[in-house]
């Protein structure tokens, strides 16, 4: 039973406490087949099994969650969208999935709180200008928004920015994208698991892939802790433990999980209101809608699944943020918290056929997993239906390393995050 | 109105000592030893604040760190600090939050008429339309009305520091365990560092009416302040767990301290070989109707006030419970004087609690909760149901659903707290090795129990150590058994909001709501309700939510789930975090052994990464624009001095040195005669450039080798880890010089003559020191090295010495060589000088280059293996048509060629990726042209084409040539002169 | 996290450089096929558990080793 969300809805049921809300989604019992399973009920998993259902008519589809659905990174990152990416196929990858951000919250019936504040890149040596002025030019050139801006400029966006003598770097300027921002993080599970049940999709919690059946070297369904399920076509979408299940399959991936540690201080009053970033410590923040700021930094740089933090990177994050913004000293920080990435070579993703007939694989999100999810599922779902890459995402196939098709989109060098 | 007043006597408060301090604007008064939270209850302040969403009237709640309720904004900058944290000194300036005009009159009360429609997750269900971006004008406001206190822009003025200790074992709480625990482990030798959150070291004992408890306290305390190997510390929280017993501790100073200049808080990095927690228990709140009313308070929190600070209910009190130790605050109130209602949820209660009621004339109602509160700013009487009903007035209702132990900083290793049923309550699920648990956050509630664990625990931890000790007294008494009946929910629903998150405003109905939605995972729950979101991360709405939703799913607590607990325990200033590594302190300065040299030349220096480097110099001119292009002129025509220190030095040595360099270099060095460098590239395994550098030959078994500022560090290690880990039969060692070493450019047309007049023993001649020719000589006595290479493409040599040194040979070569016209030149026309003779770095040493884009492909060995020789044959770094290095020559005069211009040949549509980009620009004083150096499709395939740069973010298109980015002597005539 | 250096005896983590697998077999300098190159450079087996990692003690002696940790827990094992 379908119950659109709306203003108007909400006052009804305001009015009428004893009708309660429908379920998000239903809790079925897993059926013994499908057309399509999707491993992984985050966000990734989620938009893939309902662009499955909206773009390519298929509805006989399950999406296996071991844990609650949104239990993963979609639940666990910064909650930043932007599309200013400077290689052939990420821009256009990543401004496809703007684009569906843009419009998501009317697309799913569901609030997800898309806010496109805006995010300005802080260049702090005339170098790092330059490059962001490739980036931006680039941006232009796809049909991308960006801004150059110099120092006075950033100065009239961010006042409350270090700008005295004691900065260790100075700002230069930076690149502002208007139309980049922030989304209420769980929104993004919940709407497309709710839009994706109301379109027939089996939603299916605490149920844990133990194994792939294979026949004939095609595989054709999985073992669960919740029994047997077999299906059409198999898709992963698990990024963080993505080798580990992958390795049920047989195949091993071009991935290490590293944790991404992420930070959040009280609430306050509105204050900072665009998302500031620095590339030079991979240093972001945001304040969000309840107040918190959140911000993060780089990955700890060993690879771990214990999703908890080493505390000099929880120095160093702070250090950065009171350096860049002084006013963050008096903020407490009220939680941190980690999240496991899988970690590519080149910092870029997979969305792609594997080496298995119908299996395919969606993982590799390093830092930039939550931003994608939209494009993300609606290009996996274009490979799992016609069991070929949309082209969007035909640049994010496994094979690339062997090609030396590499997308380093900030030109470090392959495994250097690592350092 | 007022619910509590201050006591004549009693209490640990100094009442020689009173403090003023003002509550919005107006001057009230306490004494030392109160918290803030007491002081304000004790001036009547019992309407403290206004809740997040509802605008309800709120109070204090609790007397610790777990306060829901009562935050304000302590100064201008320092929002949602928590009333029962702070200790009340002079002058303290406290801001009522979240109220508008004032708590008392808050006109923002209207969004309670509202509340129906705020039930959970309302935002999720609107504020969609009509646009597609229709979020971008509701934001604002939901922001406006989001958020706890006001922020400051204002920098802090306060000083943080870190520090690091070690110690053997690290008692977290200052209760009775953890006094035990401290002092047995003490008595061992053993170092030991008890932390207490408190300004007072006693825990729970604190709260205690009985002089021989508070004997004890005193006692033990002595013996652990005569203890030289323990160290106890108040006003410090255990913040955080970590990784092998890393536990962050942050203490706070006394404000007095603050004042002198000290640091107002030092976070320090303890490393414990064991730990003992003895954190304690947080009691929980009952849920029912119009329970956040202010004035409904913990019972124990009621009790440490009376106790502790000395303030007591006005005249009457209403205690409800589910378990015996209510019954102690009951006590203590009824001996004070208050009159006290006992509504207990359980219909047997124990007799010897009953007989004492009975003695102390107190209205009992056993098998009776509360259904409503009334008062509409405060409680004015309590309506009580189940197997009674009365209606009661009072001034306090004190409520107890039990207790939770303090699991927090066990669970922060990742070992998940275990519901306990006879306990009603998640007690530690294990601990790791080396990790004791003692009193209370083990479930153990009697003061007894507590002094025996401590003293158990102390003993386990030392005997890791192979000590022994001996135990701790306890004072005279016995434990009472601990009975609770488990009530989560009110047995006779009022009509009234029952809160379960006071500070998140999430009552029983939003738990409801979540559940029908299906958000029943306790993480769900949280987030879709915010529930135990807030500044008090739900320290006392956890656990009854938990319940609630458990109850709900109709499954066991334990199967509903925990949340997990992240660190900080409490909120912790990020400035403390950072201690004094901020602002210009945030990173090192890297600085050469020249820059004192380089100050003294007139140098205006720029940030370069870690570097400070000498950017242009002040005879050239007082801006980068100008004077770069006199520094150049003069490199082109007379001869400049520059620093290159900041080049990585590494020294190669050993049998196999040359061997080495053979393999890690793309072309070869076996055969580099002594006396002579080559400029060498080395690639990554995976085939791409990682680095560029001049290795000289200095005898048969040394080089010396440079690599670029930028990935000195990274080459440094990268070739350790060659010879440590793969190719251990080689005899070679490496050793970094880049700080030990200076070096400096001496360049141009007149350069040899400069060397001969710093050196004029030195034989400098062509003959016999030609390009890429390598000369030691002699500067005071210290060895040096004289080496022809040019960066600039001019007759030039850098010459390489000790750093002690470097700044009287920079001195040296510009008094000597002042007749031939040296002067310095700065960074700007280093890299501008490069372009115009087509030398990579930087931007086109990006990692994603291959040999061939940048034009060295001939340089690799044909038949020698070196490293990234396999990978580099990749299909795609070998396709004909990849973007590689050209030159290129602005073809319209007045503009200006800008870094990160996108490149399309003449006839292409100005749109997409283009063919290519450009790096780097320069002026060329040469060439009277802005050129530069960027990646082209195909390269110099279209050596001679227009092309049009493009920097859409200018709206600027222009017309340019690729050229061959040899811009000057391409035959290489100046620099073999 | 400690990490016990051979040389220096145990440190805290972030005087150290994380350096990969440590399992996988490098090539023979000059051997070894595009392919051999590839899988040693670009796969890896990544596991939830036990872990041979190298790390370089880049903050102290720089010596290069090997040591076992669980990734599933950080647990530390021996240093070699």
């Amino acid at each position: 039973m379908f119950k659109p969300y709306s203003a108007l809805a909400l006052a009804q049921h305001a009015l009428s406490p004893e009708r309660p809300w429908p379920r998000a989604w239903r809790a079925p019992e897993p059926k013994s087949s499908y057309d399509a399973i999707i491993i992984g009920g985050g966000g990734h998993g989620l938009a893939t099994a309902y662009y499955l259902a909206k773009n390519h008519g298929m509805r006989n589809v399950a999406v296996l969650e071991r844990a609650y659905i949104g239990s993963g990174n979609v639940g666990r990152n910064t909650t930043l969208i932007r599309s200013n990416y400077v290689i052939d196929g990420n821009t256009q990858f990543f401004e496809h999935s703007l684009k569906l951000w843009e419009g998501l919250s009317h697309e799913l019936n569901f609030n997800c709180m898309v806010s496109h504040r805006g995010q300005i890149v802080l260049a702090t040596s005339p170098v790092q200008l330059d490059t962001y002025a490739r980036r931006g030019n680039i941006m232009r050139l796809n049909g991308i928004d960006a801004e150059l801006l110099d120092r006075g400029q950033v100065m009239a966006l961010l006042p409350y920015l270090d700008y005295s003598k004691d900065a260790r770097w100075p700002i230069w300027g930076g690149i502002l994208q208007g139309r980049a921002g922030s989304v209420r993080h769980d929104a993004v599970a919940w709407g497309y698991a709710r839009a994706a049940d109301t379109l027939g999709v089996d939603i299916i919690e605490n149920c844990e892939v133990e194994g792939f059946i294979m026949d004939e070297g095609k595989a054709v369904g999985v073992e669960t802790s919740r029994g047997r399920i077999l299906g059409g076509k198999i898709g992963i979408a698990v990024a963080g433990h993505s080798s580990h299940v992958a390795k049920m399959a047989g195949l091993s991936l071009p991935i290490e999980s590293h944790i991404l540690q992420a930070f959040v201080t009280e609430p306050v009053k509105p204050m900072v209101h665009h998302v500031v970033s620095w590339g030079a410590e991979l240093f972001y923040l945001s304040q969000s809608d309840k107040g918190g700021m959140v911000f993060g930094g780089h990955i700890d740089g060993f690879n771990t699944y214990t999703q908890r933090g080493q505390f000099p990177r929880i120095q160093t994050v702070a250090e950065c943020a009171v350096s860049l913004l002084p006013f963050m000293s008096k903020l407490r920080l009220l939680r941190h918290w980690g999240g496991i990435m899988d970690m590519t070579p080149d910092g870029s993703p997979f969305i792609c056929r594997t080496d298995i007939r119908n299996l395919y694989f969606n993982g590799g999100w390093c830092y930039q997993g939550f931003k994608a999810t939209p494009a993300s599922g609606w290009t996996f779902a274009h490979t799992i239906a016609h069991d070929e890459e949309h082209e969007l995402n035909r640049c994010y196939a496994l094979d690339r390393f062997e090609k030396g098709r590499e997308l380093d989109d900030y030109g470090i060098g392959n495994w250097t995050y690592k350092q | 109105m007022t619910a509590f007043r201050r006591l004549e006597k009693g209490g640990r408060i100094d009442r020689g000592k009173p403090v003023t301090f003002t509550f919005d604007g107006k001057p009230l008064s306490g004494f030392a030893g109160d918290t803030l939270a007491s002081a304000l209850l004790a001036n009547g302040k019992t309407l403290t604040s206004r809740s997040f969403k509802y605008h309800r009237p709120r109070g204090i709640v609790s007397a610790g760190v777990e306060e829901p309720n009562g935050l304000f904004t302590i100064g201008k900058n320092e929002p949602n600090i928590p009333a029962t944290t702070v200790d009340l000194t002079d002058g303290l300036a406290v801001q009522s939050q979240n109220a508008w005009p004032s708590p008392d009159f808050d006109l923002m009360a209207v969004n309670s008429l509202l509340s129906p429609l705020f039930q959970s997750g309302f935002y999720y269900k609107t504020f969609m339309g009509p646009f597609k971006k229709s979020w971008m004008f509701y934001e604002p406001f939901i922001r406006r009305a989001a958020g706890l206190g006001k922020g400051s822009y204002e920098k802090d003025s306060d000083r943080y520091d870190t520090a690091h200790e070690f110690c053997d074992v690290l008692v977290v709480g200052s209760g009775p365990a953890g006094l035990a625990a401290a002092l047995t482990a003490g008595r061992s030798g053993a170092r030991v560092v008890l932390v207490e959150q408190d300004s007072e070291f006693g825990g729970q004992l604190l709260s205690e009416r009985t002089a021989d408890l508070e004997a004890w306290r005193k006692v033990q305390l002595a013996e652990l302040a005569s203890l030289s190997n323990v160290k106890i510390r108040a006003r410090t929280t255990a913040q955080g767990l970590y990784d092998d017993n890393f536990v962050v501790l942050l203490q706070r100073h006394e404000e007095s301290d603050a004042a002198k200049g000290k640091p107002r808080q030092t976070l320090i990095s303890l490393r414990a070989k064991s730990i003992i927690f003895a954190t304690g228990a947080l009691e929980r709140p009952l849920v029912f109707s119009n329970n956040d009313r202010p004035g409904v308070m913990l019972a124990s929190a009621v009790r440490t006030y009376l106790n502790r600070f000395a303030v007591a209910p006005l005249k009457r009190a209403v205690i409800v419970t589910n378990n015996d130790t209510a019954y102690l605050t009951a006590f203590d109130l009824a001996e004070a004087g208050i009159a006290v209602t006992m509504a207990d949820h359980r219909k047997v209660i124990p007799s010897d609690l009953l007989s004492k009621a009975a003695m102390l004339g107190m209205a009992m109602f056993p098998g009776t909760g509360v259904a409503d509160v009334e008062g509409a700013k405060q409680v004015s009487r309590v309506q009580l149901a189940g197997a009674h009903s009365a209606s009661i007035e009072c001034d306090v209702l004190a409520m107890s659903g039990g207790w939770s132990p303090a699991v927090h900083l066990t669970s922060h290793g990742g070992i998940k707290p275990i519901y306990d049923e006879k306990l009603a309550a998640f007690v530690p699920g294990g601990f790791a090795a080396a990790h004791f648990g003692a009193g209370a956050v083990m479930g153990r509630f009697g003061t007894q129990a507590a002094i025996k664990d401590g003293n158990d625990m102390g003993a386990r931890a030392v005997a890791d150590f192979g000590k022994t000790t001996k135990p701790v007294a306890p004072p005279e008494g016995k434990d009472r058994a601990y009975h609770i009946l488990p009530v989560w929910l009110p047995a006779v629903a009022g009509k009234g909001k029952a809160f379960v998150d006071v500070q998140s405003d999430v009552t029983v109905k939003d738990i409801r709501t979540a559940h029908q939605e299906g958000y029943v995972s306790v993480e769900h729950l949280k987030r879709y309700t915010t529930l135990g979101m807030g500044t008090d991360q739900g320290k006392t709405s956890n656990i009854n939510a938990i319940a609630i939703m458990a109850g709900l799913r109709e499954v066991p607590i334990m199967q509903a789930g925990t949340t997990t607990f992240r660190p900080p325990y409490t909120g912790l200033a990020v400035g403390a975090i950072a201690g004094r590594t901020i602002g210009h302190h945030f990173r090192p300065y890297r600085l050469s052994p020249l820059h004192d040299a380089n100050k003294a030349s007139g140098a205006t220096f720029i940030e370069a990464g870690l570097w400070m480097r000498a950017w242009y110099y002040a005879w050239a001119g007082n801006s980068p624009e100008t004077a770069y292009i006199r520094e150049m002129e003069l490199v082109r025509k007379g001869v400049g001095l520059a620093d290159v220190s900041t080049l990585g030095k590494i020294d190669v040595q050993g049998p196999d040195a040359a061997e080495f360099l053979n393999r890690v270099y793309v072309n070869g060095f076996a055969k580099l005669p002594v006396g002579k460098a080559r400029y060498g590239v080395m690639l990554n395994d995976d085939g791409v450039v990682l680095d560029d550098g001049t290795t000289t030959r200095i005898s048969d078994t040394q080089f010396y080798l440079t690599t670029t500022t930028a990935q000195a560090g990274e080459v440094m290690s990268w070739l350790e880890y060659l010879l440590q880990v793969h190719w251990t039969d080689l005899k070679v060692h490496v050793t970094s010089l880049t700080d030990e070493w200076a070096g400096m450019a001496v360049s141009g047309p007149k350069s040899r003559e400069a060397l001969q007049l710093a050196f004029p023993a030195a034989d400098v001649s062509t003959g016999n020191l030609p390009y890429m020719g390598c000369l030691e000589v002699n500067f005071d006595g210290v060895p040096i090295r004289l080496l022809r290479l040019s960066f600039s493409g001019e007759l030039a040599y850098e010459v390489h010495c000790p750093a002690d040194h470097a700044h009287a040979l920079w001195e040296h070569f510009l008094n000597v060589a002042a007749p031939l016209g040296i002067k310095p030149y700065g960074l700007e026309a280093l890299a501008s000088l490069r372009i115009e003779k087509g030398h990579v770095a930087g931007l086109e040493l990006d990692h994603r280059n291959t040999l061939d884009d940048l034009g060295l492909g001939k340089m690799a060995g044909k038949e020698k293996a070196y490293i990234g020789k396999e990978l580099r044959l990749r299909e795609n770094l070998q396709a004909p048509e990849r973007w590689s290095l050209v030159g290129i020559e602005l073809m319209e005069e007045g503009k200006k060629l800008r870094g990160g211009s996108i490149l399309f040949s003449a006839s292409d549509e100005i749109k997409g990726h283009g063919r290519g980009y450009i790096t780097s620009v320069t002026w060329s004083t040469e060439l009277n042209k802005f050129i530069a150096l960027g990646l082209y499709q195909g390269g110099l395939k279209h050596e001679g084409e227009d092309i049009i740069c493009a920097f859409p973010l200018k709206n600027e298109q222009m017309k340019a040539r690729i050229v061959s980015p040899h811009f000057i002597d391409r035959e290489g005539a100046r620099l073999n002169a | 996290m400690r990490i016990p250096c051979p040389h220096c005896g145990e440190r805290d983590v972030s005087e150290f450089r994380y350096g990969g697998d440590a399992t996988k077999t490098r090539p023979k300098h000059g051997e070894g096929d595009l392919k051999a190159w590839h899988d040693y450079y670009f796969l890896f087996d990544n596991p939830k558990g036990p872990h041979t990692e190298y790390w370089q003690h880049v903050l102290g002696c720089r010596h290069w080793f090997k040591l076992s940790r669980n990734t599933a827990t950080n647990e530390i094992g021996e240093a070699s």
